[in-house]
């Protein structure tokens, strides 16, 4: 027997062994009773509210007491319906705009942030700016701010020659504004997120990669990038999350138009639920808006952990 | 190969970190002992080409290379961290810096990388990512690493102090070997006197930002010139006890001895020994003797620290052989030989008689 083999005692072996059979560990039932008070939140605040909207979409509501049950029809015609699909689209174009530019443009503002100094604060004020303001503020900021008339920068794009930028007139410029409102307004929080992860990473690793002689880019790719891998996972999905749900921001600017060219699944969903009333096709169309947000999370978050090993 | 510092200053944030170190460092090892914040790591930087000095020059055999950048040096540096590429495995870790080194021929890389991983006995775990090793393993990555490269100077700085102690014990001969055979200039921090003894290199003797003393550790160990070179080489921590010269003796806590040498009376010194010196069995003739209260007992297995309250509220550290059970408020009485101790100037910390005529190294 080498030196570096733990020597093993009998004695201490063999009162160790009960333990490492699962039977002998005690069980007590009465844990659950800790988990019931979040049972009971849940239920009322969630499961309730969803179920309700589960039984509307499989009736065919004229009156609270004139209701009749009309099956899966909801979910037919919703799914059939080229108004939805237009917005589903368009919803899923805009989210990968929002992820392809907020994304790589965080890091880099992360990456660029100073380390050390008074300027940290003050960059950190600066990029967290736009996380404090409300979001319904927000888009009246913009929808200010993109007029050509009185906008400020609405008026600067149009001193270019040439250019014509109206956003209540053009689909292209509503679609533009809504974006870089978006691109604005939640690139802060993938720079935040990414910053703090490149702070946990220790000077020697930086020092080292300098006496390697490696240059900028290498040194973000060996040591910064599989730093920032955790919250990137984090950034995708809350990005992808909140901009395929995108409602208040587009409601105010451009209330979905002009057309259809701002009209997102959310802007849609509300017009069919409190606009038009109809709670049933509004039901069916909830369910499956709430389904394809938990499958891509699920696909993204299974994608995005799994390559990490 | 020779490293010269010439009058490096170091200042942060109204902080001293290097007060003018002057430095000549020959080919080989050479040891930086020094308890925290006295300096190391920023001597280390400052000779790697990390951090600008203030003030001074950094001079590589005859030429002045403070101002240029660590790139175009030859360095390599080992943390106490360990540092190592996340996303590269150990074969591409230990690559990275012969692929970034123009002069290094391409079709060699493979070769070398395996030479230094057998070398280090990481051969097995060649295509391995960091994460999934021991903390060992890693530490001999960042090694291998380092050694990878022939360069001119090599710095350690505290390589072994995040490892397990017997893990660290290996390790530690496995360097010593290593550098050995180093063509170039290796310098090795470290904080724990039994490391810098056990190389047995050269030393270099650093206390707040300054070098205390340069030698030979041993010589070092045995003789320290100063109070602060005695701390710095004395793990666990010297006794210190408060003394007066009166009368061609010298006076403390009631007992007393003969003075070494003449000395004015009324002078105020210091009595340092080292807890393997203290004994609570009676000693030899001559020794102090002093009635104590024992405090404190801790069994580490081999030996015994006993924690001692002397007259004066004065405190005291006994290290005995073997385990041996106290009771805390226990009397005993304390001896101290005084031909183990050292005798400091109260004032200046500069020894005034050496501890004994025969050097007692293995203690």
């Amino acid at each position: 027997m080498t030196l570096t083999e733990p020597v093993k005692d009998p004695v201490a072996a063999a009162a160790d062994e009960p333990d490492r059979r699962p039977e002998a560990k005690p069980k007590d039932n009465r844990a659950w009773l800790l988990v019931l008070p979040v049972v009971v939140c849940v239920t009322f605040t969630a499961l309730i509210p969803l179920m309700t909207v589960v039984n509307y979409s499989v009736q065919d509501i004229f009156s609270p007491s004139d209701r009749i049950f009309v099956g899966l029809e909801w979910f037919r015609s919703v799914t059939r319906d080229p108004e939805v699909r237009g917005a589903f689209l368009r919803t899923l174009l805009f989210s990968a705009q929002v992820l392809l530019i907020e994304i790589p443009l965080g890091v880099a503002i992360a990456v660029a942030m100073p380390r050390r100094g008074w300027t940290v604060s003050a960059a950190l004020v600066v990029v967290a700016l736009p996380l404090l303001i409300p979001w319904n503020v927000v888009g009246t900021i913009w929808q200010i701010f993109a007029r050509g008339d009185i906008g400020l920068g609405g008026w600067a794009i149009n001193q270019v020659p040439g250019v014509d930028f109206n956003y209540t007139l053009d689909s292209t410029d509503a679609w533009i504004t809504v974006l870089v409102m978006d691109v604005w307004h939640w690139t802060p929080l993938v720079a935040l997120l990414a910053y703090a992860a490149l702070r946990s990473i220790p000077e020697p690793y930086f020092q080292a990669a300098q006496i390697d002689g490696a240059s900028a880019w290498a040194t973000f790719r060996r040591i910064q990038l599989p730093r920032l891998r955790g919250v990137l996972t984090i950034a995708i999905l809350l990005r992808f999350m909140d901009s395929f749900m995108i409602y208040t921001e587009p409601f105010v600017v451009t209330g979905g138009g002009p057309g259809n060219a701002t009209s997102f699944l959310s802007v849609l969903l509300s017009k069919i639920a409190v606009g038009q009333f109809d709670l049933g096709p509004a039901g069916a169309f909830s369910l499956l808006y709430f389904l394809i947000v938990q499958i891509v999370s699920y696909v993204f978050f299974t994608v995005l952990t799994r390559s990490g090993r | 190969m020779a490293l010269t510092l010439d009058g490096v200053c170091v200042r942060r944030r109204g902080e001293v970190w290097l007060d003018g170190i002057d430095l000549e460092l020959p080919s080989g090892m050479t040891t930086l002992l020094g308890p925290m914040t006295a300096g190391k790591t920023t001597l280390m930087r400052v000779a790697a080409g990390l951090l600008p000095p203030d003030s001074g020059r950094v001079v590589v055999n005859g030429r002045d290379v403070t101002g240029l950048s660590v790139r175009r040096r030859s360095v390599a540096f080992v943390y106490q961290q360990f540092v190592n590429y996340p996303s590269l495995t150990v074969h591409e870790n230990i690559a990275s810096p012969l692929r970034l080194d123009r002069s290094f021929p391409k079709r060699d890389v493979d070769r070398r990388v395996r030479e230094v991983a057998e070398l280090m006995g990481i051969a097995e775990l060649l295509g391995r990512r960091p994460a999934e090793l021991s903390g060992g393993q890693q530490q001999r990555t960042a090694i291998a690493r380092a050694l990878a490269r022939p360069v001119d100077l090599l710095l350690l700085d505290e390589p072994l102090a995040n490892l397990d102690f017997k893990l660290r014990e290996q390790l530690r001969s496995d360097l010593k070997s290593m550098f050995r055979q180093s063509p170039g200039l290796v310098l090795y921090a470290t904080s724990d006197p039994a490391e810098a003894l056990a190389f047995a290199a050269p030393a270099v003797v650093l206390g707040e930002g300054r070098v205390l003393e340069t030698g030979e550790v041993a010589a070092l160990y045995a003789h320290p010139p100063t109070l602060a070179v005695a701390a710095a080489l004395s793990d666990p921590p010297l006794n210190l006890l408060p003394g007066t010269v009166r009368e061609g003796r010298v006076e403390v806590l009631g007992a007393s001895f003969p003075a070494p040498r003449a000395h004015a009376s009324g002078r105020d010194v210091v009595l340092a020994v080292r807890p393997h010196h203290v004994s609570i069995d009676p000693a030899g003739d001559g020794a102090l003797e002093f009635p104590a209260e024992v405090r404190l007992a801790e069994v580490t297995g081999s030996v015994t620290f006993v924690h001692l309250l002397l007259p004066g509220d004065r405190h005291l550290v006994a290290q005995l052989d073997g385990p041996r059970a106290f009771t805390p408020g226990d009397r005993a009485t304390a001896y101290v030989d005084p031909a183990h101790a050292f005798l400091f100037d109260e004032s200046g910390g500069r020894l005034l008689a050496e501890s004994a005529a025969e050097v007692d190294l293995h203690g």
